[in-house]
């Protein structure tokens, strides 16, 4: 099926491929990398490529407020294929703060006519989160307060993706004791936006957010926190490179310890992977290959998409395991143990009933001579 | 004649049965005595995550090989303690498996080993006193040069502890003896040692029970501090935090142990501390949120087996008493009864 | 009673028959195994395992086959202590089974020792431990064994012809007939002893405490008596011999009466203790229970009639019935009725089985060429009467 898919695509493919400086073979690939991250069934890559190829696309508006540009800056090391071209190619985005060439008034306005010339139909996304303490003075951009630029621009918007911890749930702004009252996309709207966390979070998780929209018009379901369940919908510890070790309780104990060389599960050092819902442990980050994210590189993992748990817990604080269920191959409180054999069994049984039979045949002669002496008495 | 000698023998086998019963109130013996310095563990199923590092650091620590109920044979994945291991946490499932240490519909995790008995079953069930309880720190030992292979403490032990490697030529009995192979290095028990949540720890048992006392104290969700490692007394902590001698501490191996202290919530612990009243006691102490009995811990009268096993023996044996004096008659009786040649064969009429 | 002339004298007869060379063949073969068992461990041969350390092995070739091997120590007990002299022919070839049966009990638990060559060590007084009830059991079987041995040698001695040693032993019989019955006195109730420190693993149907030595020994005896009205039954037809119903009736009387005590002692220790309400929980013990009390029950009733215990078919179930019996108390005390933790299964392997089956088998033999070579049944006679 999917051969078919792609033969059919294969003209248009070259296009957008000579379009975006890869060859076709790459392109494809981004497609089928995009459907697997989305967790999309086989074939979905065709649905992708053609839905990139179209070319029409989507306008969007990226905020910045209380941020790093963190994400931004991860977002443009991604590199199978070069996505920035990719994302400055399938998207339209129209307002960047730190990405465009506009400066001053003139960035403004170009915000201000994209949202009109694309009304209902852009994409915003808020990276950084609102300070909404003081009436939100705590952070302005072109002499507006954060709190109102992302009302404004939230209310044509098609949808709104909140990127970044700080967006998503507030983030290491609104750490304790959160001086500026740094909320979240969600709270300052007042309704559920979907949600990328993560500090940084993995640029392919917004990709394929963004490309699952382009794909099929809608943002992919979520849960309760807006948080693609693609993407977030395990815990780290479920999948994790090191998982083997935890169950055979290989850990390692201290920084630079045996354990930790020989690349044990880093649980007693703190890891926060069994309270942290995201796909780090199976998409990797950072495209520099295998094992290229935080716990793969020996350190535990802070938690960072998580909240409450993400600058809130202490790094090296034991984590509180979530959905611990006993794995099927853990002992049971009775284990059934030992042999009985058969065979055993049969001779056993043949035994006895032998010897059974016997003394019934000497207990029958007994009887006999029994009856005869009596006779032989009265004779 | 023979009606009277059979009199004579009734009579004197009463008398030696009364001198064994009269003995018997004076060779009585009660549960013995905790040490006052005994060690052990306490263990919590609350905190124990199921991760199994004491399995693990139990194998190192005393050199048992892996071993394997799963057709892939990737790591070890024992079942139960056997030959060759001597600690194995086992998993308690119910339904859904929704919420940890819930009876209905949960799971929880237990371990399983040496329960050290303060009077144990094993040391009184060995003839050749290949187990032993030290009298100062009360661990129950085992020597495999005295042990003939019996398996009577295997089969004595309510708890099933001892186990005998049955696939060797030369085999012997596994059990936990509480690393006290390491002791001497200054360390302790390892799967305390490993142990990431405090679950299992190593201390004094005086210490431990009020250790337990204080979590049993708590309410459930209330936020406490949980000690890791070796559980010490307070007067020994300002001793081993002592800036003098701590480095030479250190170079025995010792663990600076203040920072292993960690902050967690109070779970929701069953009001029953297994091994304070049971069996006479044993220095393995445990809590949970779970009935004992559904984790496979048995429901044990507070008299020791041993106790009653060693009044029996010691009525009927104490001092050889009741033996003698029974031989003393049967000899005198025998004396009349046999003749020399066996010539009596139409003695009786 | 008439008196009866009973020299003992060998029987004679050709040692090859199909039956001795069949029983020769399953000791071979029992021999065969315990050889692998010694290289490959006693897992290798045996099913025994953490959860039922005991097998066979020992709940029947150590507990039973030594309370099968009590007719020397019952007819010791009547003859020589109560001084029935009547049945002084009965004395000799239950001796010479009780020797076999104990020597190879004790030989057998050096199979089942997984470290064999320490076994000396229960005998050291740097590792004897007195309150140990294996210890006291090791050293009294141990004892007995030596005991019997000696008490059996004037056979030998008069097959020798050395006169001078029997003569000067036979003025130490009397002590050494006296340790005859005590050593066993002491060890078959222990053997019931053994189960006191099981505590609750031990079913309540045969846990019974303090009540264990009494009731152990009075099945020993018991079955003492069965093992000789079996033996003399078993022989007399095996050889050809007249039927010794004589002087098994009697036997039989006394042996009715301490049948009767021992189920009287048995249910009532069952009563008080509350455990009497478990045997009727249809579960595999109360199952194994009923068949046990059937096996004693069941002989009380046949032999209660005094004409019933002249019937030499009656008395000749009624022990195989008792023998059932007491090997099933035995074994649902240290198999069926223990339980160190749920999930553990036991079954004797084949070669465990086997094992077992060529010891008894290695018995029979060694009793046969023991009564055609040695003085041990009193001499062929015609029938009286």
């Amino acid at each position: 099926m999917s051969e078919t898919y792609i033969e059919e695509t294969t003209e248009a493919a070259l296009t957008v491929a000579s379009r975006l400086g890869i060859n076709r073979r790459e392109f494809m690939q981004f497609c089928a990398a995009t459907a697997t991250t989305l967790g999309l069934p086989t074939g979905a890559e065709a649905a992708i490529a053609k839905a990139v190829e179209k070319a029409r696309r989507p306008s969007v508006i990226w905020l910045h407020f209380q941020e790093c540009t963190g994400c931004s800056e991860s977002l443009l090391r991604a590199e199978h294929p070069t996505l920035e071209k990719l994302i400055l190619d399938v998207i339209s985005l129209d307002y960047h703060e730190t990405l465009m060439a506009a400066a001053g008034h003139q960035a403004e306005a170009a915000r201000k006519s994209a949202m009109k010339a694309n009304k209902g139909k852009y994409i915003l996304v808020v990276e950084g989160a609102i300070p909404v303490k003081d009436n939100g003075i705590y952070c302005k951009v072109g002499g507006h307060k954060a709190i109102d630029i992302v009302k404004e621009c939230a209310a044509d918007a098609a949808a709104v993706i909140a990127i970044g911890s700080c967006a998503s749930w507030g983030g290491m702004p609104s750490t304790e004791p959160n001086p500026t009252g740094a909320s979240s996309v969600g709270d300052v709207l007042g309704k559920p936006v979907v949600t990328i966390p993560g500090c940084p979070p993995n640029p392919y998780n917004f990709l394929a957010t963004a490309v699952h929209f382009l794909t099929f018009g809608k943002l992919p379901d979520v849960d309760q926190l807006g948080r693609p369940k693609f993407a977030y919908g395990r815990i780290i510890h479920e999948h994790c490179e090191r998982r083997a070790h935890f169950d055979a309780g290989r850990f390692a104990m201290e920084f630079g310890d045996e354990g930790h060389r020989k690349g044990y599960c880093l649980y007693k050092l703190g890891c926060k992977g069994p309270e942290t819902y995201a796909n780090c442990s199976t998409i990797g980050f950072g495209d520099a290959g295998e094992n290229n994210w935080p716990v793969g590189c020996g350190h535990p993992c802070i938690g960072c998409t998580e909240k409450g748990v993400g600058f809130a817990k202490p790094i090296h604080q034991t984590a509180v395991l979530k959905g611990m269920m006993p794995p099927a191959s853990y002992p049971r409180i009775v284990e059934e143990q030992g042999k009985a054999s058969f065979a055993a069994a049969a001779a056993l049984a043949a035994i006895a009933g032998a010897a059974a039979g016997g003394a019934a045949m000497l207990a029958k002669n007994l009887g006999k001579q029994d009856e005869a002496q009596p006779r032989q008495k009265g004779e | 004649m023979d009606r009277r000698n059979f009199f004579k023998a009734s009579l004197a086998g009463g008398a030696a049965l009364a001198t064994g019963a009269a003995s018997c109130p004076a060779q009585a013996r009660s549960n013995k005595d905790m040490p006052p310095e005994a060690v052990g563990l306490l263990f919590d199923s609350i905190l124990c995550v199921g991760c199994k590092a004491c399995v693990a650091a139990c194998k190192e620590a005393n050199g048992m090989p892996p071993e394997f109920s799963t057709q892939e044979q990737y790591w070890d994945t024992p079942l139960d303690i056997s030959g060759k291991t001597l600690n194995v946490i086992k998993a308690y499932r119910h339904g859904s498996l929704a919420t940890k240490d819930s009876e209905e519909n949960g799971y929880a995790f237990v371990k399983k080993s040496c329960m050290h008995c303060v009077d144990p079953s094993c040391v009184s069930a060995c003839p050749v006193s290949a187990m032993q309880k030290d009298p100062k720190t009360g661990i129950v030992s085992y020597d495999k040069e005295a042990c003939i292979g019996c398996r009577y403490c295997v089969a004595a032990c309510p708890f099933g502890v001892p186990r005998f490697t049955y696939d060797k030529a030369i085999p012997q009995i596994s059990k936990c003896q509480l690393c006290v192979h390491r002791h001497k290095d200054g360390k302790y028990a390892a799967c305390a040692e490993v142990c990431p949540t405090g679950a299992t720890l190593y201390g004094k048992v005086s210490v431990l029970r009020e250790e337990a006392k204080r979590r049993l104290a708590m309410k459930p969700g209330e936020k406490a501090e949980f000690p890791r490692g070796h559980l010490r007394a307070a007067q020994e902590k300002q001793l081993q935090g002592a800036p003098e001698g701590k480095g030479e501490m250190r170079r025995k191996g010792w663990k600076d142990e203040s920072g292993q202290a960690y902050p967690n919530v109070a779970g929701k612990y069953l009001d029953h501390l297994y091994g304070e009243k049971e069996f006479g006691g044993t220095q393995m102490l445990m809590l949970s949120g779970v009935p004992f009995e559904k984790l496979g811990y048995p429901d044990l009268p507070p008299q020791s087996d041993a106790a009653l096993s060693e009044t029996l023996q010691h009525s009927l044996y104490g001092g050889l008493i009741a033996p003698i004096a029974v031989l003393g008659a049967l000899t005198f009786i025998a004396r009349r009864n046999v003749r020399p040649e066996d010539e009596e064969g139409g003695q009786n009429g | 009673m008439a008196n009866h002339t009973h020299a003992p004298a060998p029987l004679g007869g050709n040692l090859f028959t199909p039956f001795t060379l069949l029983l020769g063949m399953l000791s071979v073969i029992a021999g065969v195994i315990l050889v692998y068992r010694f290289f490959y461990g006693l897992g290798a041969v045996a099913n025994i395992n953490d959860g039922f350390p005991f097998g066979i092995w020992i709940a029947y070739d150590v507990v039973v086959g030594s309370a099968f091997a009590c007719g020397g120590y019952a007819m010791a007990l009547l003859v020589y202590i109560f001084n029935r002299g009547e049945y002084h022919p009965l004395v000799r070839p239950a001796l010479l089974a009780s020797l076999f049966g104990y020597t190879l009990a004790g030989a057998s638990v050096i199979f089942d020792l997984g470290r064999w060559w320490n076994v000396w060590h229960i005998f050291w007084p740097g590792y004897a431990q007195v309150n140990s009830v294996m210890f006291e059991v090791a050293v009294c079987i141990t004892a007995y064994i030596v005991v019997m041995w000696i008490e059996f040698s004037p056979v030998f001695l008069e097959k020798l012809g050395m006169k001078d040693v029997k003569q000067k032993l036979n003025k130490l019989l009397f002590f050494i007939i006296a340790l005859g019955v005590l050593l066993p006195s002491m060890h078959q109730s222990s053997l019931g002893s053994l189960l006191v420190i099981f505590g609750q693993q031990i079913h309540p149907l045969w846990q019974s405490g303090a009540m264990l030595p009494l009731i152990y020994l009075m099945t020993a005896i018991l079955l003492g008596f069965a093992v000789v009205i079996f033996e003399a039954t078993l022989s007399s037809t095996g050889f050809g011999r007249p039927l010794e119903t004589k002087v098994l009736t009697p036997l039989s009387k006394i042996m009715v009466g301490l049948l009767a005590a021992y189920v009287a002692v048995r249910i009532l220790d069952l009563v008080f203790r509350g455990a009497f309400g478990t045997a009727f929980s249809g579960t595999l013990e109360a199952g194994m229970f009923w068949l046990e009390m059937a096996a004693f029950v069941v002989p009380l009733v046949l032999l209660a009639p005094a004409a019933a215990r002249r019937s030499a078919s009656k008395l000749f179930v009624s022990a195989v019935m008792l023998m059932v019996g007491g090997m099933l108390l035995r074994i649902n005390g240290f198999l069926v009725g223990y339980e160190t933790g749920a999930g553990w299964h036991y079954f004797p392997s084949l070669a465990e089985l086997m094992v077992t089956v060529g010891l008894i088998a290695f018995e029979i033999l060694a009793y046969i060429v023991i009564i055609r070579k040695f003085p041990v049944l009193p001499a062929a006679q015609p029938v009286t009467r």
